[in-house]
């Protein structure tokens, strides 16, 4: 960099915030010492193994059914969260009722609990002589103990994300435009679909981007109300933290390499998908 | 949760060593330059960590009471003991990656025997405290609904397909390993063949609906939510479970079963740095004193050696045969290659067939 005090003074000038300098060392100091690193760490030793050691310990076919049953019960979940989101969004934007404050209080509330409290709730209330269990199983329907078990707990988890992604693009939408659109002749389904969804649209993304890539992290709920069971509901953090108690760090460091490989890669296309539905609407 | 955050890898681990030694040595060098005061003065107070697996923390609160009182009437040394209870083999890791234990009283042989290939702890561990640094034994025993409505006695009545049965992983869990061994050794000891056992292990884990990650999560999916007809679990956790459920539960012990075997050692590197050795080893010393051997027993755990005292006044340990790792597996590195290595027979019992 050639340092040409004139472009340097225009340089400060230009940034409305002070202390450029300090908040980027901050920055990188936090971003490099609590992500990249404890990134590195994890990639280097996995690749402590050889190519066919690294498929052995993390493509065995027990770790694909896990791969299978953390994919997807995640997607599931973060589809269900991002509906469920949306409409309890609009109702905590659009309508006002009594008690609306107390519900928008208590959609963080999956934030703050620890989440294997809520994997020994949901499981008790769904076994058999459980509250909702002993409706539920008569009718076949297995809350606790299986795969709709792990959904229901990503959902809990996941349902903030959603709701309160959207939520503020549903405040900021202008209503002179769905006015507008109901005025030209519009249905109020064409308004919805033509002039509310494009606008949300994009932060209904964002919500099952952030609802997926929690859901597929979760580990404390998931292992109380799943029953763990090897190529049913046994889900890869399982199957890493069964590798640790043999001491094999590398193996176990495999399996969470393609776990994570998997989620960034379904990240991307969440984000590529957003970018295009962006482009398009504008 | 009372751990350490400071957990490197082992490839962290000569730096980290690096630092310790040099910081050693800085204060070794500070403290001879100043010790005109005589040889032989003590710290004034000693802490000692004890890291420890999930069912001793009642344990160790009684022992760490009666030690402390016990030391500072000996030695004129006040000492305060903190405590550490996780899952036995994350435990094991975490002094392994830096956790700083004075002792380590944990689960399985193979946990501290994994700390001491780390070369924390020296190669003799199991030569300094009688019968092998194990200073209290545990069996495995069957916990039932009141009345045993479905009349379990022995390990023969888990094969029916009646039968439900509630035992945590023993991939993740040493109390899952024990219940896996304890019934592989019932079939061996009842003239079974290999073979026998291993179709006896199998029909027990095809009648297991959940297999929880840990011990006190398998009691919660027993005792809280009523799934199961049977649990597997150590004497001192099913009288736990047993006293907890206010009736709702009773304790069986079937005539075999396998002995529990907790093993302890000092942490050599640690006691050496922090100049904690004489109040670690004396802690572990304890454990043997008829003092400790008390209170052990008051907590439902065997303590080793001729007559232990009964758990309570005019109670007696009911009589159980057992058998050990040696009669089950020959050691515990040929059980756990076996039994719960990656593809020996735990998950084998899984494998879909067909699958390779």
């Amino acid at each position: 960099m050639r340092s040409n005090p004139a472009t340097h003074r225009a340089m400060r000038r230009r940034s409305v915030l002070p202390g450029f300098g300090v908040s980027a060392a901050i920055t990188s100091l936090v971003v490099t010492s609590l992500i990249i690193i404890p990134l590195s760490v994890l990639i280097l030793r996995a690749a402590s193994l050889g190519p066919t050691e690294f498929l052995e310990a993390a493509w065995t076919p027990r770790a694909r059914a896990a791969y299978a049953v953390s994919l997807g019960a995640s997607l599931v979940a973060a589809a269900i969260s991002s509906v469920c989101g949306l409409l309890v969004a609009w109702v905590l934007v659009r309508i006002d009722f009594p008690g609306r404050r107390l519900l928008d209080a208590l959609v963080d509330v999956p934030l703050a609990l620890p989440t294997a409290v809520a994997g020994l709730v949901y499981s008790t209330l769904y076994v058999e002589k459980g509250w909702l269990g002993r409706f539920l199983v008569p009718l076949g329907i297995h809350g606790a103990y299986s795969w709709l078990g792990i959904v229901l707990v990503l959902v809990f988890v996941s349902l903030p994300f959603a709701i309160r992604v959207v939520q503020p693009v549903l405040e900021s939408l202008d209503r002179d435009s769905e006015e507008a659109a109901r005025m030209l002749g519009a249905s109020r389904v064409q308004t919805f679909l033509q002039v509310i969804f494009p606008a949300i649209f994009p932060a209904v993304l964002t919500g099952f981007a952030l609802a997926l890539a929690r859901a597929l992290g979760e580990y404390g709920s998931v292992v109380f109300i799943s029953g763990n069971m090897p190529f049913k509901t046994e889900i890869a953090p399982v199957l890493i933290v069964s590798r640790l108690e043999e001491f094999a760090y590398a193996e176990a460091t495999a399996i969470a390499v393609v776990l994570l490989a998997m989620s960034v890669s379904l990240l991307v296309i969440v984000n590529w998908l957003q970018q295009r539905v962006a482009n398009n609407s504008q | 949760m009372n751990r350490s955050f400071l957990t490197l890898g082992p490839s962290f681990q000569p730096l980290a060593r690096a630092v310790v030694v040099l910081l050693a040595a800085a204060t070794v060098g500070c403290s001879g330059s100043s010790s005109t005061t005589g040889a032989g003065n003590r710290p004034a107070a000693i802490e000692l960590l004890n890291v420890s697996y999930d069912p001793t923390r009642e344990l160790y609160r009684d022992i760490n009471a009666a030690f402390a009182k016990h030391y500072e009437q000996e030695h004129g040394t006040p000492v305060t003991i903190k405590q550490s209870h996780a899952a036995s083999g994350s435990q094991s890791r975490a002094v392994i990656d830096g956790l700083d234990a004075d002792v380590v009283t944990l689960a399985t042989w193979p946990d501290v025997e994994a700390v001491a290939k780390s070369g924390l702890i020296r190669p003799d561990w199991q030569n300094r405290y009688e019968n092998g640094s194990i200073p209290y034994h545990s069996v495995v025993v069957f916990v039932v609904r009141k009345g045993n409505p479905k009349q379990i006695q022995d390990w023969a009545d888990l094969d029916r397909d009646d039968i439900s049965i509630i035992t945590p992983n023993p991939k993740t869990s040493g109390n899952g390993k024990y219940s896996f061994l304890a019934a592989w050794g019932a079939a061996l000891a009842a003239g079974g063949s290999e073979d026998d056992a291993k179709k006896f292990v199998s029909a027990i884990y095809r009648r297991t609906p959940v297999l929880d990650t840990g011990a006190r999560a398998a009691t919660a999916t027993f005792s809280q939510k009523g799934i199961g007809d049977v649990h597997l679990t150590f004497e001192q956790e099913a009288h736990l479970e047993v006293d907890e459920s206010k009736g709702g539960l009773e304790i069986i012990y079937p005539k075999r079963s396998i002995r529990v075997d907790p093993p302890v050692a000092v942490v050599d590197q640690n006691v050496d740095r922090k100049a904690t050795r004489h109040a670690a080893e004396a802690y572990l010393g304890f454990l043997y004193s008829p003092e400790g051997r008390a209170i052990i027993a008051k907590h439902h755990l065997r303590p080793w050696g001729d007559t232990p005292p009964p758990p309570a006044a005019g109670e007696n340990w009911p009589a159980i045969e057992t058998y050990d790792i040696t009669f089950v597996a020959g050691d515990w590195t040929n059980a756990m290659k076996k039994f719960f290595g990656e593809g020996g027979v735990f998950d084998a019992i899984y494998q879909p067939q067909g699958a390779k």
